[in-house]
């Protein structure tokens, strides 16, 4: 720094005249005085998207170091490592590679573990966001599109997580790449060239392992580290949304400054998720693939089940029952895998697409910064729980046998549960959340209207025995009366005021059909107005 | 073989060296003894075949029949040998105290001599396997790669239904694989030999007793309360479900207990 | 607090909503509308603010877990060097670990997690405390901006000719939509055709079947009533470089049954002394079937639980499978060995469009 300094013309410190340097080639300032105070507000629940990033950067950081000893080919070897009770046996170079991780280098099995908890926990922290972000409300106009990147975030990170399971090439995580076929082959008419081509000939070839890899190390997470990038770039230009309150508007955003406040918490944040991640792979073994043995064609053990991620797939896969048909052209169709198949994009979709079809329904155009509180849409609550539980009574089916020998029961009677569960489990969920919100609702307007029960008993001069109810403040108030409400839609008047008969169309039906259903009187509890509270308040001032 | 060779120190190996010298003094008996010790041994036969007719009679018949013949309520025992009897009542799997989809394993109702007794009856009764010779389910002296080619053959006939490490798994309506961890290797020998309930039998021409042994050597070493997890706790040994169910529980839980620390306000001052 | 906000370019904004100005700004409204929005609560300091002590206590607290961090990281180091990597003890409840995965990561663990500790307790006690407000700006551009943009693309459209110059248009769409025909094209080579590859296993008539676990031919009297095993054909060794491939197809599951047991006629045919030779590979995707429960004869798969009645032609009795498994036709050699009949009369594992 010094040397440079000699002509003593620049007093500047150095970090200035680096951060000179840079401005003159990348305009750094304009950016940092955007953006250095950007302000973000505080919740626990916003905090839900950053795990998943900071798993996403610890996946890679781990990743990275895993591929210096992983050797991708399915070249056969005898292991003659440190693991005893694999000494001799015939394995794949990529399962031989990956008990030298964990038992011949110092630190390979730390780096293993962390890699694949931090897997886990990313898509576990991926599907938690996501549902944040659906029940608040928070995929409306301007954020459409990045509900979408989200969304493809979570379907490659599915894959990502299979293709790196499926690389040892141990006895479970093959067994996985074997379904992997037989559901490529029953694909109608090229699901047999598919098969071939993907693993370069017959099952289990030499191939699949290395194309596995390129897929796992480069194809997909490069894809994913774009989407990120995407992701974040929105969040930043959109500013985050917020929860309604005291002074928090559609129009604002209250919280704390990117510099200092949340270059510290997010900063610190990304630590404390390492940390944890590296604590939790100190103490709890994952995917101990040295007691798998490596994979064979011929071989398999009871308790095959994908990472969690793939268990709903898992449980279509097994609760499906067996349909097979020869049609008359003595084609075979084996929905039995077919249909499975084709329900598991279904049900990613189903959760995808709502906030186009919810705005398809409200017709709302508006930009959206306030989140809303679940309850106060309780249609669209109803649906998410719905899904949930859709999602859940399937990732309960993927792991039957497992049920059935921890609780004593019948793997028989697991599978028909879900299979009955499948279509009754959601509508039930339906039903009871709408309710449960709606009377929430009515809980709050009873709240603004009368105050908060206090549990305090008063006895009136007459001998009447009241609750004291004690009044809200002002805060309170906003915050539960600050929702829309939005009405219905109408159909049109039959005939126009020219007395000519106006064509509705069936879509247009449907809309209003379901827009009452959303925000009709069974959608929605009125919510409090200003003349109801003051009337019921100058009346108490009678009492 | 480092981890065999650091086993000579374990705190159990002067028990299985003492044992063994025990084992080798009784063969030196057993050779140099006396010739009538052999005409006892008939004898004792005899008394115990009476006896565990007996015990029969009153603890097993009313399923099995009373010449073990079978009934509708139990099969019959003509030909599954000592090692069957000795496997169903050593781990009190026999007698069945109520009808249901399995026989589970429970605390034994007849006691050593009882057994031998009740073994030695239903043995009479038509020929089959032997209870097995402390060399045959022994695993002292097996190499490491007859460790792992345990290892194999578990993999090959027995991690189908008792998952990689003998965690045990679920069969059909109800029926269940049970946990091998910490099973008598002798009993493990008989059950493979005899098969027990839904469980196919292994055996000698399929898989002679070399082979047993080593399955036996392959599940000391990874499914015992002394085996290594290098990873740390194995959560069972049930993999990803049981992986998936933690994460979405504790460590799901921990992770938004640290967001609700990072998120929220300081204290205020209290008003003065 | 005004000297850091000099940059902002919403500086007014700021001050609008400070909690003393929005009450009044607010006031009229609250008297008519008493849901309306009262405004950002007035803000309370923290005791760090207020009082010195209470600062350079949680500046201490923050330097701590610093300190800390950099303990542990010497930790890991120093476990690095002194463990050794086979190095196994025993720590409650966590059973029998590696010492060195155990402590590399707990001092890794606590190294970054103090470092986040310490970086979240800063912030939340000793950084400003106040919630700072600013505008958002729609999204959507100006109409101004709109037109501005639509002009200049249509101003460069016609530049281009692209809307007059149909043949131009027209040869260009045509290149660019042929174009990545040859990266299909090149996806050819991944594979080879499917032909009548899956139609076909390794076993034909007079091949021995290999017990899987000896490696010697079977006998019928190896087999007993009750008891499971499984073969191979007889030539395909393990490490060979065909056997995966092979050994997926032609896996075998050996059951004798009594005769008298068996209901299938043609499951009774091609069984040898009520020896039955069935295909290992579930029909359903491909998982290898082979939990025999020997008092039923049913075999259930442990991947998706498809049951088939080994005594009834291996019929599918429960779950997603869609056929039978396929069963090999067995007898005995001169040497009393037994032998294929042939190969499978229909192709194993799972079913696919031209498997008719």
């Amino acid at each position: 720094m010094s040397k440079t300094n000699a002509s003593g013309r620049s007093k500047a410190p150095g970090g200035e005249r680096i951060a000179d340097w840079a401005d003159g080639r990348l305009g750094i300032y304009k950016g940092a005085k955007k953006n250095l105070r950007k302000v973000f507000p505080d919740h626990w629940s916003f905090l839900l998207g950053e795990i998943a990033l900071y798993s996403f950067i610890i996946i890679i950081l781990t990743g990275v170091y895993l591929t210096m000893f992983f050797k991708p080919s399915m070249a056969e070897v005898h292991y003659h490592g440190s693991y005893v009770p694999m000494q001799g046996v015939i394995m794949s170079e990529a399962y031989a590679s990956t008990l030298d991780i964990s038992f011949d280098v110092r630190g390979g099995l730390l780096m293993r573990q962390i890699h694949h908890w931090a897997a886990l926990i990313f898509l576990v922290a991926m599907f938690v966001h996501m549902m944040r972000v659906f029940f608040t409300g928070a995929f409306r106009k301007p954020r459409e599109l990045n509900w979408l990147f989200g969304f493809l975030l979570l379907v490659l990170g599915m894959f990502t997580g299979f293709t790196g399971y499926s690389l040892p090439d141990d006895l479970l995580s093959g067994t996985g790449v074997r379904f992997m076929e037989g559901a490529i082959l029953a694909v109608p008419l090229v699901g047999t060239y598919l098969a071939m081509f993907l693993y370069g000939g017959e099952f289990p070839g030499t191939d699949i392992i290395p194309r596995f890899f390129t897929f796992h190390v480069l194809l997909l997470p490069g894809i994913m580290l774009g989407l990120v990038v995407a992701h974040l770039i929105l969040v930043f230009y959109h500013k985050h949304t917020q929860y309604p309150g005291a002074g928090r508007t559609n129009n604002n955003v209250v919280g704390f400054p990117l510099m200092p406040v949340y270059m510290a918490k997010a900063g610190g944040f990304f630590f404390l998720v390492f940390g944890l991640i590296a604590i939790i792979s100190a103490t709890f073994t994952i995917n101990a693939v040295w007691v798998l043995g490596p994979y064979r064609p011929d071989l398999v053990s009871t308790n095959a089940q994908p990472d969690w991620y793939m268990g709903f797939s898992e449980g279509l896969i097994r609760v499906m029952p067996g349909w097979e048909w020869v049609i008359p052209t003595g084609h075979t169709l084996n929905f039995g895998v077919l249909v499975p198949l084709m329900i598991f994009p279904l049900v990613l979709a189903s959760i995808a697409v709502y906030p186009f079809f919810e705005a398809w329904v409200t017709k709302d155009k508006r930009e959206h910064h306030l989140l809303d509180r679940p309850r106060n849409a309780p249609t669209r609550t109803a649906f998410g729980a719905a899904w949930i539980s859709w999602y859940f009574v399937m990732l309960v089916g993927g792991g039957n046998d497992l049920w059935a020998i921890h609780f004593d029961l019948s793997i028989n009677a697991i599978t028909w549960f879900v299979r009955i569960g499948f279509f009754v489990v959601p509508v039930l969920v339906f039903i009871v959340t709408r309710r449960i919100c709606l009377g929430l609702q009515r809980r709050d307007r009873e709240k603004v209207l009368h105050g908060r029960e206090t549990g305090i008993i008063k006895r009136l001069p007459h001998g009447e025995f009241v609750e004291v109810h004690e009044p809200l403040s002002r805060e309170q108030l906003h915050y539960l009366t600050q929702h829309d409400q939005p009405k219905p839609a109408e159909l049109p008047a039959a005939v126009d005021e020219n007395g000519v008969e106006r064509k509705v169309g069936r879509l247009e039906k449907l809309r209003v059909k379901i827009s009452q259903g959303y925000f009709g009187p069974s959608g929605q509890i009125e919510k409090p107005t200003a003349e109801e509270y003051k009337a019921i308040q100058s009346g108490h001032g009678h009492h | 073989m480092k981890k065999l060779s650091a086993r000579r120190r374990h705190p159990l190996a002067a028990i299985v060296v003492l044992l063994f010298a025990l084992a080798a003094t009784g063969g030196l008996y057993a050779a140099f003894a006396p010739a009538g010790q052999a005409k006892a041994e008939q004898s004792n036969l005899s008394l115990d075949i009476e006896e565990g007719k007996k015990l029969f009679a009153v603890g097993c018949s009313s399923c099995h029949g009373t010449g073990g013949q079978g009934t509708s309520d139990g099969p019959s025992l003509v030909g599954v040998g000592a090692a069957s009897v000795d496997f169903q009542v050593g781990t009190g799997r026999m007698p069945m105290q109520a009808p249901g989809a399995q026989a589970p394993k429970k605390p034994k109702v007849y006691n050593e001599e009882e057994t031998r007794q009740l073994a030695a009856f239903v043995a009479s009764l038509g020929a089959g396997p032997e209870i097995p010779k402390p060399e045959q389910y022994s695993i002292k002296g097996l190499t490491g790669e007859e460790i792992a080619a345990g290892g194999d053959l578990f993999r090959q006939n027995c991690a189908q239904c008792h998952n990689f490490t003998g965690e045990g798994g679920a069969l059909t309506k109800g029926k269940y694989a049970p946990n091998l961890a910490d099973v008598d290797p002798k009993h493990i020998y008989e059950v493979m030999e005899t098969g027990s309930q839904a469980m196919p039998s292994f055996p000698e021409g399929i898989m002679p007793e070399k082979e047993k042994r080593q399955i036996i050597a392959y599940l000391d070493q990874v499914n015992t309360s002394k085996t290594e997890n290098p990873g740390g706790y194995g959560l069972g040994g049930f993999g990803p479900v049981s992986e998936g169910l933690f994460a979405w529980t504790i460590v799901l839980a921990l992770l938004i207990g640290i967001t609700v620390w990072v998120a929220a306000r300081n204290a205020k001052a209290r008003k003065s | 607090m005004s000297s850091e906000h000099g940059s902002e370019k919403n500086v007014s904004d700021d001050d609008k909503s400070l909690p003393e100005k929005q009450d009044t700004a607010a006031g009229g409204e609250l008297e008519k509308n008493p849901f309306a929005d009262p405004g950002l609560p007035h803000h309370e300091p923290r005791i760090q603010d207020i009082d010195e002590r209470a600062a350079k206590r949680s500046e201490r607290v923050v330097a701590l877990f610093f300190t800390i961090s950099m303990l542990a990281t010497v930790a890991f180091i120093v476990s690095f060097v002194v463990f050794p990597i086979d190095k196994i003890f025993y720590l409650w409840p966590l059973g029998h670990i590696s010492a060195l995965n155990f402590s590399l990561g707990l001092s890794l663990g606590v190294a970054l997690f103090a470092i986040g500790v310490g970086a979240v307790h800063w912030s939340r006690t000793l950084m400003d405390g106040t919630e700072i407000v600013q505008e958002r700006h729609p999204i959507d551009s100006t109409p101004d901006e709109k037109a501005a943009a639509l002009a200049t693309f249509s101003k460069g459209a016609e530049d281009s000719g692209l809307g007059r110059r149909k043949l131009i248009r027209n040869t260009m769409f045509g290149a660019l939509a042929l174009v990545p025909l040859s990266g299909v094209v090149l996806l050819r080579d991944l594979g080879p055709l499917p032909e009548d590859k899956l139609r076909h296993t390794m076993w034909r008539k007079g091949l021995k079947l290999i017990n899987m676990n000896t490696g010697q031919p079977l006998r019928p009297e190896d087999i007993s009533v009750g008891s499971l095993s499984f073969a191979k054909p007889e030539g395909l060794e393990e490490g060979s470089h065909d056997f995966h491939r092979e050994i997926a197809k032609a896996a075998l599951m050996l059951v004798r049954l009594e005769p008298g047991d068996i209901k299938d006629k043609q499951e009774l045919d091609w069984s040898h002394e009520g020896i039955v030779a069935y295909s290992k590979i579930c029909t359903h995707v491909g998982c290898p079937v082979s939990l025999y429960e020997q008092q039923t004869h049913h075999v259930l798969c442990p991947c998706h639980q498809s049951t088939f009645d080994l005594s009834d032609g291996a019929r599918v009795i429960f779950g997603p499978a869609g056929h039978p498994l396929p069963q090999l036709a067995i007898t005995v050699n001169d040497e009393g060995e037994l032998v294929a009949r042939g190969d499978f009369a229909e192709p194993v594992g799972p079913s696919f469009w031209e498997r008719g």
